[in-house]
């Protein structure tokens, strides 16, 4: 079939700007799909290899103090494969020419050599050990972010004593991927440090001689998690357990999991849309092709071609389009693959990246892209194969038009002929200018979807640092003090006003379900920390009974008047029963909430404390936070200010990505679609448009034919399109609903006015390098062929 | 009628197709249009025949039907020993590959192809075909057979229309109006073409036309008028088509 595939290239390069349009969709189709899958499985399999590699382990406990022997009794738990004990502290980090507070965590590393579990990777130097007791390893990312190489030295503080300490390695460890400070958004490497000491200058520097407070395991195959989980919280229970919890629930772990679920779901609804417009205008274009080249099909039909050929001719037509876009598609999508993967790396401290793009992503893309062609051109081919010969060598006959309904609704008097000519030629075919109006539609919903994270982070960050949480300084005890401490802080030269706050480990029980989280005492006329209801109204804490975040009461299938079993996971191991008195709305964590003065009575602590919020005199900063590092009781201090400005920073480097693909993308459809339905126009129309033409219509006339009708898809598809987005972004919120956070639906009017004005001038433009076809109209050979 | 036809081909009287009682209703949009009514007809070997009648006579129909384009809805046609109203579309492919040559109106080249690519289009399907440049030849196109359509004249499209339906070595050849579309000049070049076929090859011609004027250059003539044979003639003096004037 040598002469007929020439026919088929040439065709192909006769519509080359239309095939290219869709060429163009599919290849986003594609491209989205291999970005977001292949991102998935490089990170999982770096993550895997990484966790093998590293041992990561599979339970965790933490303890406030237990003997080191305890170790043994734990090895014997049936099920536990193997322990390490550890100490874990919190830590303030002073570093010279950087006068902001530095939080972090010590990790205890083995004395000599690498750890069981949790082994360290080591980007530079070396471990630290014992016989010096001033070496430290650091985080690769805190070093970046501070330009510290091993031989620097920086101050920790624990328990109130500053110690000068060597860096003498820097790298990460399996169980710190996310290196989030505990209530915060993003990740902020330059004022959260993780850092890890040999274990006997930890135990000495942190009263832990002889003891540990964090224990990890693994299990052997055919262990039951929640059976040893059960016997190793009884064993830890009389040394200040908090609970022991499996790696699904390891907060790291977590973290990326719910990442994971979202680029799976993303590389889902993507391609399902821009594979959708693809096909549709596959539809339009193919059908459009077969109906112009119906003789050339009964001619040869009439030489004796078997309908299978001339089948398989327009066929191959489609799947070289498809092919077209696929290649594309996995070229684009590997590229951006690759960029979101190095964007994640700094989010995630992965210390590799397996970049991978599997050969079974690329052959269901592939196929799946080679499917919807071929869905969106079934139609068209079974015309091809059903066009009787005879049939086809007579001319169409002209198609049937009517009146449409807006003529039928009296407004004909106000429409031109021109205009009659828009409304009937769009209300003839209802289902295709459905469908045009859908596909630019949703190019609109892209471009919102690209900026929603945007809008709702911002929001989010609003919410959360604005109305909940006002204060200038946070800072956190060591463990609970007794109330003195606040006004110790009080007097602070600088410190205008002090808040306490209470916080408790608890597992909260409902029947048979349950939840470990913590459990907030707030002062009665809290005045920094608030809490809001669904509307942002400022809740007041009630003097008795416990109020808690919607999703958590949801979770425990709670409703306010019910009755909660609170489990205290710290020493006292109380059980109390307290009831729900009200629900509150908070996007980050998952905690319940008290009167301070009743959750410490219901412990029988007196008048504790955890920590406290402050308000400060801003020219007294520095002093503060000089003299904050100075308490020993103290182990971290935020300050809002930083926070507030990591997450920019952050927003800037990791959203713009997202938000330029799907603008980039979202223009691919809006170009695609209207390009195409133009050039349908005018090729259906072009003898009708050269003889209004020649009957002394002007170009302007005939190009609002053309134009206007192009400007009558786009602002119905607008409209729709703010809609279509907006239940995009609500499906994306909606998988975006866990303990970590809550995403709300939040769209900006200005996330509208720019998807709308993206959608308008991506269609002018389109339709305006098509309307330049209409000077060029041949009027004389446009009458005298028959097309 | 079938007797008129007898008498007039004493000399060769091997039927190539035989049609009996033939009727074709179809619809267009909402009309139904009864473009045959009742056909019997027989085409003979080598036989040179013009149908003439107006638009709407239902000479395209009874083309097609001979053709194997189309099929009667009532009524049977022969082709030699084949009945040709029991072939489904697979049988009717293979019959028009291996016995039909088409020539169209409106030539219906593939605009994306070059004369010789028209050509070889199908000499690629048939069994023993010319080679294109030598149908070519036989139309006189030898020196525009790289050329697309678009930079054909009429008169030059037409002629790979008919390199391209002789290619196959057909035994039958089907003309619609191949000179409706062209003026009177290149219409005889046309004719010419056909009718040099016809001779040199054997191979048995229809052409259906409305001009009357081509009836000089057959062997016989039919007329039809509103779907039916109205009458049958044999032309006693054959001229050749550079003697035509219309």
């Amino acid at each position: 079939m040598k002469t007929l595939d020439k026919k088929l290239w040439r065709d192909l390069w006769h519509l080359k700007g239309q095939m290219f349009a869709i060429a163009s969709v599919m290849a986003a189709g594609v491209a989205s799909f291999i970005m977001f899958l292949s991102t998935l499985d490089s990170l999982e399999a770096s993550r895997s290899l990484y966790y093998s590699e590293y041992r990561f382990p599979q339970v965790f406990a933490s303890v406030k103090r237990a003997p080191e022997s305890l170790k043994k009794r734990l090895a014997e738990i049936p099920g536990i494969n193997k322990v390490d004990t550890r100490v874990i502290t919190g830590v303030t980090i002073d570093i010279e020419d950087f006068p902001q507070p530095i939080t972090g965590y010590i990790t205890s590393i083995p004395d000599f050599g690498e750890p069981l579990l949790n082994n360290l990777y080591l980007k530079s130097g070396r471990l630290a050990q014992a016989g010096r007791e001033d070496e430290i390893v650091i985080s690769d990312a805190f070093a970046q972010a501070h330009q510290l190489k091993p031989g620097d030295s920086l101050n920790t503080i624990i328990k109130g004593l500053k110690r000068k300490q060597i860096i003498v390695g820097t790298g990460g460890s399996p169980e710190w991927i996310q290196q989030l400070r505990p209530g915060s958004m993003f990740p902020d490497y330059k004022r959260h440090g993780i850092a890890w000491m040999a274990r006997t200058p930890l135990e000495h520097a942190y009263d832990m001689k002889g003891a540990f407070n964090n224990v990890v395991m693994t299990l052997s195959a055919d262990a039951n998690a929640r059976d040893v989980i059960e016997q190793i919280d009884q064993l830890l229970a009389k040394y200040g357990g908090t609970g022991a919890y499996e790696r699904k629930d390891h907060f790291s772990h977590r973290f990326l999991e719910e990442e994971f679920k979202q680029l799976d779901n993303l590389g889902g609804i993507f391609p399902v849309i821009f594979l959708g417009v693809a096909a549709f205008l596959l539809n339009v274009v193919i059908t459009r092709l077969v109906g112009a080249q119906r003789e050339q099909i009964a001619g040869l039909k009439a030489f004796g071609y078997s309908n299978l050929i001339i089948g398989l001719h327009y066929f191959k037509l489609v799947m070289l389009i498809a092919m077209l876009g696929t290649a594309t598609g996995l070229a684009i999508g590997s590229w951006l693959a690759r960029q979101l993967s190095e964007l994640y790396m700094t989010l995630f401290r992965l210390p590799f990246l397996e970049f991978v793009v599997l050969p079974e992503v690329m052959i269901k893309a592939a196929l799946v892209c080679a499917v919807a062609a071929l869905l969106g051109t079934i139609v068209a081919l079974r015309m091809v194969t059903r066009l009787k010969p005879a049939e086809a060598m007579r001319p169409e006959p002209p198609a049937v038009y009517g009146q449409s309904m807006i003529e039928k609704l009296g407004l004909k008097r106000l429409l031109s002929a021109p205009t009659r000519m828009i409304v009937r030629h769009l209300s003839h075919r209802p289902f295709k200018s459905l469908l045009a109006v859908l596909g630019i539609a949703m190019s609109c919903a892209i471009v919102m979807s690209g900026r929603f994270q945007e809008d709702t982070i911002a929001y989010m960050v609003n919410v959360h640092y604005n109305l909940e949480r006002r204060e200038d300084l946070s800072m956190l005890f060591i463990e609970p003090t007794s109330r003195s401490a606040l006004y110790e802080l009080q007097s602070l030269p600088g410190v205008e006003y002090a808040e306490a706050f209470r916080s408790v480990s608890v597992r909260l029980h409902n029947e048979h379900r349950s939840f470990t989280t913590s459990l907030h005492g707030m002062e009665p006329d809290s005045e920094i920390s608030r809490l809001l209801d669904g509307r942002l109204h400022p809740v007041k804490v009630p003097a008795e009974g416990m109020i808690m975040t919607g999703y958590l009461a949801n979770k425990l299938r709670l409703k306010p008047g019910d009755n909660v079993t609170v489990e205290v996971l710290e020493e006292n191991q109380a059980v109390l029963q307290i009831p729900l008195v009200g629900l509150v709305e908070q996007y980050l964590g998952t905690a319940a909430y008290m009167d301070m003065a009743a959750l410490n009575r219901a412990l029988g602590q007196g008048h504790a404390i955890s920590g406290a919020y402050l308000y400060i005199d801003p020219q007294q900063e520095h002093a503060i936070f000089q003299r904050l590092k100075e308490i020993p009781r103290i182990v971290g201090t935020a300050a809002r200010r930083f926070e507030i400005e990591n997450f920019h920073k952050v927003l800037n480097e990791s959203m713009m990505f997202w938000v330029s693909i799907a603008t980039v993308f979202a223009i691919v459809i809006a170009v695609g679609v209207v390009y195409n339905s133009a050039r349908i126009i005018l090729a259906e129309r072009s003898r009708e448009l050269a003889s209004l033409r020649v009957l002394g219509f002007t170009r302007g006339e005939i190009s609002w034919i053309l134009l206007g009708e192009l400007a009558l898809l786009t602002l119905a598809a607008i409209p729709l399109g703010l809609f279509l987005g907006w239940l995009l972004c609500l499906y994306i919120a909606s998988m975006l609903q866990n303990d970590l956070y809550r995403v709300p639906l939040i769209l900006e009017p200005s996330t509208y006015a720019f998807a709308a004005t993206i959608v308008i001038v991506a269609a002018a433009v389109s339709a305006l390098a098509v309307r330049l076809r209409l000077d060029n109209l041949d009027l004389i050979a446009v009458l005298k062929t028959k097309e | 009628m079938g007797t008129l036809a007898r008498q007039a081909n004493k000399s060769s009287p091997k039927a190539v197709f035989v049609a009996e009682a033939v009727t074709k209703t179809y619809h267009m949009g909402e009309v139904e249009v009864h473009a045959l009514r009742g056909i019997d007809l027989e085409l003979y070997e080598g036989e040179f025949v013009v149908m003439l009648g107006p638009s709407g006579s239902g000479k395209s129909t009874l083309l097609n039907i001979l053709g194997g384009l189309d099929v009667p809805t009532s009524g049977r046609v022969h082709y030699r020993d084949h009945d040709l109203t029991t072939y489904d579309d697979a049988v009717l492919t293979r019959y028009r590959r291996e016995h039909v040559g088409f020539v169209f109106q409106f030539y219906n080249l593939i605009p994306s192809l070059t004369a010789r690519e028209n050509v070889t289009l199908v000499t690629e399907i048939a069994r023993q075909p010319l080679n294109p440049e030598e149908a070519l030849k036989l139309v006189r196109l030898e020196k525009r057979m790289d050329h697309f359509p678009a930079q054909l004249s009429g008169g030059e499209q037409q002629r790979v229309a008919i390199a391209r339906a002789i290619a196959k070595r057909p035994e039958v050849l089907l003309c619609d109006e191949p000179t409706g579309a062209l003026d009177a000049k290149t219409g005889i070049v046309v004719l010419d073409a056909i009718n040099r076929i016809n001779r040199e090859l054997g191979t048995t011609t229809a052409i259906i036309t409305h001009n009357a004027d081509i009836a000089q250059i057959a062997d016989r003539v039919i007329y039809l008028m509103d779907g039916s044979i109205v009458r049958m003639e044999i032309n006693p003096h054959k001229k050749q088509p550079a003697e035509l004037t219309w």
